[in-house]
């Protein structure tokens, strides 16, 4: 299923062809976000939850429950603090490591800004990865009025993580706000973003476990989201009926998480999975790849489709859009270089080989803010209506936009 | 010289230059041109009038000279328009044929074309033109005049050309201003390729590009009827700063170096060859590399013809020009722009020549006049349709009624 896949340990029979799966919810809101889940949806992945709080563990329905706490923290939990997260599963290591043994992927859920799920979800990503796995994580952002400190929380540890894990897809709650009923309750506002992430979650299963006629590897999922998961939009939509196509098409452009299809056209990267019945037809992949490419012409886009029969006559479209992170500055807050003490120094040291010597500078270093380049005048047409023609700006001379030397 | 009725002004507000064109109907009823007059213009950028006052300025000396020249007073021109905000596109119109006999009637007609005109555009635009290009009866496509015909569905294709409302009304009102009627606002497009197509290569299909000082217009004519029209806000004042900007130099020296030295295409002579600029003491200031001009000129060119072969590609109209293209404007006049053409179009490219007007040979070769000219044939194909009108409905009371 995916190219790692022979190097990798293989656990059972029924993973000769599909990838094994292990998906983690971390801290109280990963494990919400696990109850959120439909195991029989996920045929053939196994759950676990992890968390630092006895009580609430003992609450999740998850079949394996991974308990951090210990003598450190006086069984007081992480107390909302993602270094005495952190301290715990470092701790424990090797107990995570070998939770992680023998998954071929490993997806991890967690709300970032509280101290389990802030605190543990790199590490685990790391040492996931240790054990072989490649690790795909999904998270929520806190809402704003949850106040500062779970912001910079939250903030710093979706840094952690995107060094740690292969991917990170993260959803900030805040834009939930446009979708939700003033009358909503706080209880079922939780449930409804954790339902989009959900979505998310199982877009991706879906894409990466049903048969495709034109299949999407791990690998290409990855590739477009490393580096770039600061701005990672994604969207999940289904559509039945004769006009499902055009119904998809119309639903992504409207999607919320997508800012109604601006998000798309400021990616840089888009991947698209379309799966659906026996039916799907070509000229169906057609219309919405057509449409998906007209929003976002300077993308580079990657397309999966597969079919299912159990979908029916129903068509499931995922989106996901990747912006390149230009300014990783304002996303590294100050508890970074608080929290860079010896030790996570070091989990750094062992975890970043993967993504490269820049991207480690660019996380310890203090990087100073650059003016955007834009040396080029207009000219005489400095002060006129630009002469905006698909995107480009006729104003500026062809020779440059066009890159060709004068020499 | 007092009976006005036969003469015809065209005035055109370009980038580069005010142009007046005047004609007149002679005996035979043909078109002679009598009287021409431009002037520099210096309050328009990309085709759009930015400061009123200089151009009011220019105006009232082109006009000048086209009166002294054709010893007429103007009173009324047919005013050419142009800008990034003007638009083509075509539209369709439906309209059921409801009289008993089934016969498609003058008022059915009217309809249908009230029907086309019906578009939504953006509140703040309004149409320029409004052509009719096929009628189809029951779907019998190229129809030309369906009045007595038989059918149940009158539909009608028309070529809609639209603009923002207040631009162009900017344009009028300055023109009235210097105590000038306005006759009618004419697209610039449609008066160049009036002045350089003849029926046959409308018929046969053919692309007219003008490239202006601040824009380009394209406009497509095929089966006889305008199948296809735009504006590229680009032109010679582009070319002007991208030598500006790529060789360093002051814009009016770019300009000059761009009349002297340009070519769309990189010439054999031009390889490794340097000019120098001096100051006016004689003193060498700077090197430029007429190869680097060129390539920046080329490339420059080379983009606007791509863009609109793109357009072209887009609406499908390439396989249809049989006749090829034409160029005209004082884009028109760099060496080597025929070649670059008929290089992305991959078709016979022709520089346009104002034909079927008698008159000032000298005038109608240069292909800057091909706008105004136009706009003075617009003006007479308008005069000869208002004069077969029946009686009652000449004069001013005429005009009421056609305006109804």
């Amino acid at each position: 299923m995916n190219p790692e896949q022979d190097n990798l340990p293989v656990v059972g029979s029924e993973t000769v062809t599909l990838p094994s799966v292990r998906i983690f919810g971390v801290g109280n809101g990963g494990a919400a976000l696990l109850a959120a889940l439909c195991p029989t949806e996920f045929a053939g992945a196994q759950f676990a939850a992890v968390n630092t709080d006895a009580v609430a563990l003992a609450a999740s329905s998850a079949p394996v429950k991974i308990n951090l706490e210990s003598k450190l923290m006086r069984g007081l939990g992480s107390g909302g603090d993602p270094d005495r997260g952190r301290a715990l599963a470092e701790e424990q290591f090797s107990t995570l490591k070998n939770a992680c043994d023998g998954a071929n992927v490993v997806f991890i859920l967690a709300g970032l800004g509280g101290g389990a799920g802030s605190g543990i979800s790199p590490v685990l990503a790391k040492a996931a990865r240790e054990a072989g796995a490649l690790v795909l994580a999904f998270v929520t952002l806190p809402f704003d009025c949850e106040g500062n400190r779970r912001e910079s929380q939250a903030h710093a540890a979706l840094e952690h993580l995107k060094h740690a894990a292969d991917g990170v897809i993260c959803l900030p709650s805040q834009k939930i706000f446009k979708l939700i009923d003033e009358n909503t309750s706080f209880v079922e506002t939780f449930n409804f973003t954790d339902g989009f992430l959900v979505e998310g979650v199982r877009g991706v299963w879906s894409m990466l476990n049903r048969p495709g006629l034109i299949q999407v590897h791990f690998a290409d999922l990855c590739a477009l989201i490393r580096d770039r998961h600061a701005e990672n939009a994604f969207a999940f939509v289904e559509a039945s009926g004769p006009g499902r196509a055009r119904e998809a098409v119309e639903k992504i452009l409207a999607h919320p998480l997508l800012d109604e299809g601006r998000a798309l056209a400021e990616s840089d990267a888009v991947l698209v999975s379309l799966t659906a019945g026996k039916d799907l037809s070509m000229a169906e992949v057609n219309r919405v790849m057509e449409s998906v490419k007209r929003q976002c012409c300077h993308a580079q886009i990657i397309m999966g489709a597969g079919v299912d029969a159990a979908l029916k006559d129903k068509l499931c479209v995922t989106v996901i859009a990747a912006k390149q992170n230009a300014a990783p500055t304002s996303v590294t807050p100050r508890t970074e270089t608080r929290t860079a003490n010896p030790a996570t120094t070091t989990q750094r040291d062992v975890v970043l080989p993967r993504t490269g010597s820049r991207a480690r500078k660019a996380g310890v270093k203090a990087v100073q803010g650059q003016l955007p380049l834009n040396i080029v005048s207009k000219g005489r047409f400095d002060k006129s209506e630009p002469t905006k023609h698909n995107g480009e700006d006729l104003d500026v001379p062809t020779f440059l936009r066009r890159g060709v030397p004068l020499n | 010289m007092f009976d006005d009725s036969n003469i015809i002004a065209g005035l055109e507000i370009g980038t580069s230059k005010i142009c007046v064109v005047v004609g007149e109907h002679n005996a035979d009823g043909g078109l002679n041109i009598i009287g021409l007059g431009q002037s520099r213009s210096r309050g328009v950028r990309k085709g759009e009038i930015i400061n009123p006052e200089q151009v009011e300025e220019d105006l009232r000396a082109a006009m000048f000279e086209a009166e002294q020249m054709a010893n007429v007073e103007i009173r009324s021109v047919f005013v050419g328009v142009s800008g990034g905000h003007i638009r083509g596109f075509n539209n369709r119109g439906v309209h059921p044929v409801v009289s008993a006999d089934r016969e498609i009637s003058q008022d059915d007609l009217d309809d249908v074309v009230k029907n086309a005109k019906a578009i939504n555009l953006p509140a703040e635009n309004t149409v320029i033109h409004a052509v009719r290009q096929h009628f189809f009866v029951d779907g019998q496509d190229g129809v030309t005049n369906p009045v007595g015909m038989l059918g149940a569905r009158l539909e009608v294709d028309m070529h809609v050309i639209h603009g923002h409302a207040n631009r162009l009304q900017n344009v009028v009102r300055l023109v009235r201003a210097t105590s000038l009627d306005v006759n009618e606002i004419v697209f610039n497009g449609i008066a160049s390729s009036l002045a350089l197509l003849s029926n046959e290569q409308k018929e046969l299909g053919a692309l007219v590009v003008d490239i202006g000082g601040g824009t380009t217009e394209f406009v497509v004519y095929y089966d006889g009827v305008i199948r296809h029209s735009g504006v590229l806000a680009v032109g010679g004042d582009h070319v002007s700063n991208d030598l500006a900007y790529g060789l360093k130099v002051p814009l009016s020296r770019a300009e000059k170096l761009k009349v002297e030295y340009g070519s769309a295409l990189i010439t054999e002579a031009a390889k490794g060859q340097t000019i120098s600029i001096n100051n006016d003491l004689g003193l060498e200031l700077k090197r430029v590399n007429v190869e680097h001009l060129q390539r920046i000129m080329s490339l420059r060119l080379e983009e606007i013809f791509q863009l609109i072969a793109q357009e072209l590609e887009g609406v499908g109209l390439t396989d249809y020009l049989r006749a090829g293209v034409f160029l005209c404007g004082g884009g028109s006049r760099v060496p080597g722009i025929v070649q670059l053409a008929e290089n992305v179009f991959q078709m016979n490219v022709a520089p346009g020549h104002a034909t079927a007007i008698s008159g000032l040979t000298t005038a109608l070769d240069q292909p800057e006049f091909a706008t105004a000219i136009g706009l003075v044939k617009f003006g007479s194909l308008k005069n000869r349709k208002r004069n077969e009108l029946p009686f009652y409905k000449k004069g001013i009371f005429g005009r009421f009624l056609q305006q109804s």
